[in-house]
């Protein structure tokens, strides 16, 4: 059977022409944020990369990095989608409140964030005294300290994000399947889950990035030992202490390793229907 | 290539001293406004020594800026507007040198050693660098890449001790705080650093210490926007009053 292909002019036509009003700030705006860039590629020692990339500790604090900053995210979106849903979906006294405490690491400096992080999961914090005691687990200076302290600093990204798609997604699915028997855990995950798919992708992709920029909450809790704690963002600040050239490959390592990750994810998310 | 940011910035520092010399300002000598970079253990004594510098010059304002010496470093070589750079190693202060950013030649004004900072009542009986090894004993060091590791390093090679720490820390002060926060029991600090913290902290001295001695030295910078009274500054933390900062604050005397 041959269907005939429609001629495909994509809905309206005014979308092709760009007003200078909006053009202008755009194109601005993309040069503030890939300028920096230009500056990294600009000054990077492309003679002797090579030697550079086979360094030792590149590739375990990549690796690291990659593994840490994956494990976060998986750890955000177990206890964040739920956390979103709740804020979404249920009324209860002080979620204003509530609203407002999620985004408490956006707004201290990743270094307090280590510090506080420190004060309760930390040798003699509030938990962390406990969690010696009672199991001989203790997170400072560890690989799950760095974990720890990715998820914290990343987990309100994805939980906004999040809460964001939840209060934009129809409500009326949902209670269609409510009306025809769904429970509240099927209606979750059969009918909520999947109308914010791309709420969860684009908050997941999001809390990936900032667990992997991470720095200060992780060198301050989690310390920096190489191949146990030593992230890429450590190595390059480290290397800038005695290496500039050094610090710019092992950033532009980092720069391309998760550009490629995200162009490709993104590829995969767009082109589902 | 690099002289137009240069100008512009020497231009933004001639202009923020216009600003500040108000009518209320003294002519007598340097005045205005003076910018001195100095490395983060420097920040109590050079604290105290700018207020002092502003009491005995009236008319002057001197802005204190405190990082890693290596940041400092940097930021002067890439155009930071400053008058005056303290370092707290002669290997920073020497990319500062070699870049041509600096006027003269710096001269050394304290000397800082490494103590093993523990914490207060010292609970782990801790009395030198051996004993840092022992089973269970948590150690924080700097990273080798800061003056503070490279100390500890030769420090320990000298005395013949491995050591595996738990952490390797971007600053003294981070190394410091570790303690403070009594997630490791001992930290090889400089003994300023153990000084400011004598709340919480207690020093052990080593002997060893004394083969990684850090040196400081300061310098005019070629840019500089006040260059009369970055050299005052200069005089004065080589004066007897500079001294006496200086050591109130730990560090010891540079070598006559």
């Amino acid at each position: 059977m041959v269907r005939p292909q429609p001629p495909t002019p994509r809905r309206r036509v005014p979308g092709r022409r760009v007003p200078v009003a909006l053009f202008v700030p755009a194109g601005l705006g993309l040069l503030f944020l890939v300028l920096p860039l230009v500056g990294l590629l600009a000054r990077a020692p492309w003679a002797t990369l090579p030697q550079r990339l086979a360094a030792p500790g590149v590739l375990a604090a990549l690796r690291l990095s990659l593994l840490t900053a994956t494990v976060a995210t998986a750890v955000c979106v177990v206890l964040g989608v739920p956390l979103a849903w709740l804020l979404s979906r249920v009324e209860f006294p002080g979620r204003r409140l509530v609203r407002a405490l999620v985004t408490v690491p956006l707004v201290l400096p990743p270094v307090v964030g280590g510090v506080a992080l420190l004060l309760v999961f930390g040798r003699r914090g509030l938990l962390g005294g406990w969690l010696d005691a009672t199991f001989g687990v203790t997170l400072p200076f560890t690989t799950a300290g760095v974990v720890l302290a990715e998820a914290f600093v990343a987990m309100p990204f994805l939980v906004i994000a999040m809460e964001g798609a939840l209060r934009g997604a129809d409500t009326r699915y949902e209670e269609a399947a409510a009306t025809l028997g769904a429970g509240r855990w099927t209606t979750f995950t059969h009918v909520t889950l999947p109308l914010v798919a791309p709420g969860v992708a684009a908050g997941a992709v999001l809390c990936w990035a900032r667990a992997l920029g991470e720095f200060g909450a992780t060198i301050t809790f989690a310390g920096n030992f190489p191949g146990r704690t030593q992230t890429m963002p450590l190595a390059v600040y480290l290397a800038l202490e005695t290496d500039l050239e050094a610090a710019i490959v092992l950033s532009l390592v980092l720069l391309t390793v998760s550009v490629a990750i995200l162009a490709g994810l993104r590829e995969r998310w767009t082109a589902a229907p | 290539m690099r002289r137009p940011p240069a100008a512009l910035a020497a231009a933004v520092v001639l202009l923020l001293a216009a600003g500040c010399n108000g009518p209320g300002a003294g002519g007598d000598g340097a005045g205005g406004r003076l910018t001195v970079l100095a490395a983060a253990s420097l920040t109590e004594s050079f604290t105290r020594l700018g207020a002092e510098f502003e009491a005995a010059h009236p008319g002057t304002t001197v802005t204190l800026s405190f990082a890693g010496s290596a940041a400092l470093a940097t930021q002067i070589n890439q155009g930071a507007p400053a008058d005056v750079f303290a370092a707290a190693s002669p290997d920073t202060m020497r990319t500062v040198t070699d870049a041509g950013d600096a006027d003269g030649e710096p001269v050394t004004v304290a000397r800082n050693q490494l103590v093993i900072a523990v914490p207060e009542g010292n609970p782990r009986r801790v009395a030198g660098l051996a004993d840092l090894t022992r089973p269970g004993v948590k150690v924080a060091l700097c990273a080798e890449q800061v003056p503070c590791g490279a100390a500890a390093r030769t420090a320990l090679g000298a005395a013949g001790v491995a050591l595996t720490p738990v952490t390797l820390e971007r600053d003294v002060k981070g190394a410091l705080s570790k303690v403070r926060l009594g997630e490791v029991d001992a930290a090889l600090v400089y003994r300023t650093d153990a000084t400011a913290a004598a709340s919480d902290v207690d020093a052990v001295e080593f002997p060893e210490s004394a083969r990684a001695v850090n040196d400081y030295p300061v310098v005019v910078l070629r840019r500089a926007g006040n260059p009369a009274a970055a050299r005052e500054f200069v005089a004065y933390v080589r004066s007897e009053r500079g001294r006496a900062a200086l050591t109130a604050a730990g560090f010891q005397p540079p070598p006559a």
